[in-house]
């Protein structure tokens, strides 16, 4: 691409950018499993469709945290991933916790949802404890919950996408549920609900990856982060012509 | 029971071929009547099973492995209808043997899908085992990576002879430290290799850093591949490397290539010592692709290359194989059971490659699911149709004297060769 068509000038900063939007993406390296790379790929091309200027940043463990961070992804992982993670995550605590409370917008996906809530219990009885941004708590079971999954939403219409989890996590009554399941099992496997909200955290289980059919998500993480920074937000004209479609044939699939 | 099952079953699976039956039922009926017939049968042959499994790449090593023993002048019996369950096993059994329930061959060599295997060398213990990989496909249904490198580790114990491990994958490699009396064999890579076989765990690591140190002492390996021509590949074994012409195409089937040599070295009794090498390699040479997997039919005088994509890591390594330059491209994504039902592994994929050329057509049932992944890779997307057969007829229409690729996933692949053959003549050439 010629520097004209991007505008990006010479000194490599673009010339028209409403301002750039930092996004890290939480432990990548280990709790990155069934397309995480999808919903931090997706935010960087709509934060530069929104006309803004994205920066993709990483933390794994060890990592120093990074500062001024607008926008925060985390993904899932296997069982030995979370084991990997779990003492590093407790070091960052204080630091994810300051964020959620100020307002940064989060997304967190099965692994981390999990790990953002109070504890994991195993199956087998051991406790990995969570950080405690989310009121929520989970149980390791036998049952694997797999397949797709429709979520009825107030806030962002109807949510698409997979899960694949054994551990069934309960909400107490600092959060409210992302939506009620009309397809699909979600949190747990008794109350119909899917996915956690606080302040601008967005918890789910769903994979998919989640973000790219379900923009509406991905924008309210943007906006939110623009307006945090830059007092507004002024939204870009993204096209959304395959998302619509795909999001048509995925709710015919069956479970 | 015993006397009258293999009749009983044999006359079975006469009557479900006769009415188009699939090939599992006449296995089931012998399974029930007479359930030691598998292990009874198999036991008799003078050098034991062979299980090859792992996520890909099953079906090409095992008919690679079954071409280099005849070539040895052993009978080989396999699995070759493609049911790789343990009722397929009991199936294509019933075919072989006579009517009094005796096999003529000297060694059966089987291909397992994971899950199934375990049941399988519980009732058969193998005497040799061919692990080669644990990558992300169709995690829906075993759950978790770690839980198919447990398949695979069950298989390893179960084994009484000679186990061979891919000495790349670090699941697979690692399956060696608990193994006690089993014997041990690696087939490995070249290190100027490694890089063209990203895995997993660090897909995405940053570009250029290496991939991690499968064991922290890499054991010798019994073949090694140095090196992947287009049309030759080099393998280093016994102190010395050869060059050998393929016919296989794709460097992750040239790696099979060595896990395939390094099992058939060992049932002929040591490599060296009884193997006849010329003879092995010649077979290798001629070995053609399996069903789909990067074969090469001709439609309109061009041809046209049907690629198997089952996982990320397969998709990636089919891109890199398979470069667009000179190629019209078609993406055919089913997800039906077989298929796998989550479509989240197309974001583990990059389609960078594709961005000069584009891509003409995509199809199958999760198509937009596809435009949309190479929307966001920046990839140019000529048309979209979830209906196979209407895709593909645009896409041999619109790209009239240019050679063709379509990467498929399995029952999309079935779909459009039924279709080829109705749309046009498809002359089979490899």
């Amino acid at each position: 691409m010629t520097a004209e068509s991007t505008g990006i000038g010479p000194n490599g900063v673009e010339q028209n950018s409403k301002g750039t939007i930092r996004v890290l993406q939480l432990y990548p390296r280990d709790m990155n499993i069934y397309g995480d790379w999808g919903n931090a790929l997706v935010l960087k091309q709509r934060i530069s469709w929104h006309g803004y200027t994205p920066e993709l940043l990483e933390y794994n463990v060890g990592d120093e945290f990074p500062a001024d961070v607008d926008l925060i992804v985390g993904g899932g992982g296997q069982d030995s991933g979370q084991l990997v993670i779990k003492d590093d995550l407790q070091s960052q605590a204080g630091v994810l916790t300051k964020l959620a409370e100020d307002g940064a917008p989060m997304l967190v996906i099965c692994g981390l949802y999990q790990l953002f809530g109070r504890f994991f219990k195993t199956r087998l009885g051991s406790v990995i404890p969570g950080i405690g941004v989310l009121d929520v708590e989970t149980h390791g079971t036998d049952e694997r919950l797999i397949g797709n999954v429709r979520v009825a939403t107030e806030e962002f219409g109807e949510v698409l996408g997979y899960e694949n989890h054994s551990g069934q996590t309960t909400l107490g009554a600092g959060v409210r549920p992302l939506g009620t399941t009309a397809k699909g099992t979600g949190n747990n496997s008794s109350d119909g609900h899917e996915g956690a909200r606080y302040k601008n955290v967005v918890a789910s289980y769903l994979h998919g990856s989640l973000l790219p059919k379900n923009p509406a998500i991905a924008d309210f993480l943007i906006r939110t982060a623009a307006e945090r920074k830059y007092g507004t937000f002024t939204a870009g004209a993204p096209d959304d012509r395959y998302a619509v479609l795909a999001r048509e044939h995925a709710a015919r699939r069956p479970r | 029971m015993l006397y009258i099952s293999v009749p009983l079953g044999k006359l079975v699976r006469r009557v479900s071929r006769l009415r188009g039956g699939g090939s599992a039922l006449p296995g089931l009926v012998v399974e029930k009547i007479d359930p030691g017939f598998m292990q009874r049968t198999l036991s008799t042959l003078p050098h034991g099973v062979a299980v090859v499994s792992g996520t890909n790449g099953k079906t090409t090593t095992t008919k690679m492995v079954v071409e280099l023993l005849e070539s040895q002048g052993l009978k080989v019996f396999t699995n070759r209808t493609g049911s790789n369950f343990t009722r397929g096993v009991a199936a294509a059994l019933l075919g072989e043997v006579d009517w009094r329930g005796r096999l003529r061959a000297d060694v059966a060599v089987l291909e397992l899908d994971e899950a199934h295997a375990t049941h399988f060398v519980n009732r058969v213990p193998p005497r040799y085992s061919l692990l080669l990989n644990v990558l992300r496909d169709q995690l829906d249904r075993f759950g978790e990576i770690d839980k198919t490198a447990q398949l695979l580790q069950h298989i390893a114990d179960k084994t009484t002879g000679t186990v061979v491990l891919n000495r790349e994958d670090p699941r697979v490699a690692r399956i060696a430290e608990t193994l006690t009396g089993q014997d041990v064999q690696y087939f490995g890579l070249d290190d100027s290799l490694l890089s063209t076989f990203p895995n997993d765990d660090d897909m995405r690591a940053a570009p250029g850093s290496p991939a991690p140190a499968a064991l922290p002492h890499k054991p010798a390996a019994d073949v090694v591949l140095r090196k992947v021509g287009p049309d030759t590949a080099d393998f280093e074994y016994d102190g010395a490397t050869v060059t050998t012409a393929m016919k296989l195409r794709g460097v992750y089937n040239i790696f099979n290539a060595a896990a395939a040599l390094t099992l058939a070295r060992s049932i002929c009794g040591g490599g060296a010592a009884t193997a006849d090498h010329a003879t092995l390699l010649t077979a290798l040479s001629q070995v053609e692709p399996a069903f789909g997997r990067g074969e090469s039919l001709t439609v309109d005088g061009q041809p046209l290359d049907l690629v198997l994509v089952k996982n990320p890591s397969g998709f990636r390594l089919g891109l890199k194989s398979f470069p667009a330059g000179g190629y019209a491209t078609m993406i055919a994504i089913n997800d039906n059971y077989a298929d796998g039902r989550d479509m989240s592994w197309l974001w583990d994929v990059e389609f960078d490659s594709l961005r000069d050329g584009g891509v003409d057509q995509l199809t199958g049932s999760r198509a937009y699911d596809m435009a949309l992944r190479l929307q966001y890779d920046d990839v140019r997307i000529g048309g979209v149709q979830p209906e196979i057969g209407p895709a593909l007829a645009a896409f041999i229409r619109d790209a009239k004297g240019k050679p063709k690729r379509i990467f498929c996933t399995y029952t999309a692949m079935l779909a459009i060769r039924r279709e080829l053959s109705k749309i046009t003549t498809v002359e089979v050439v490899s």
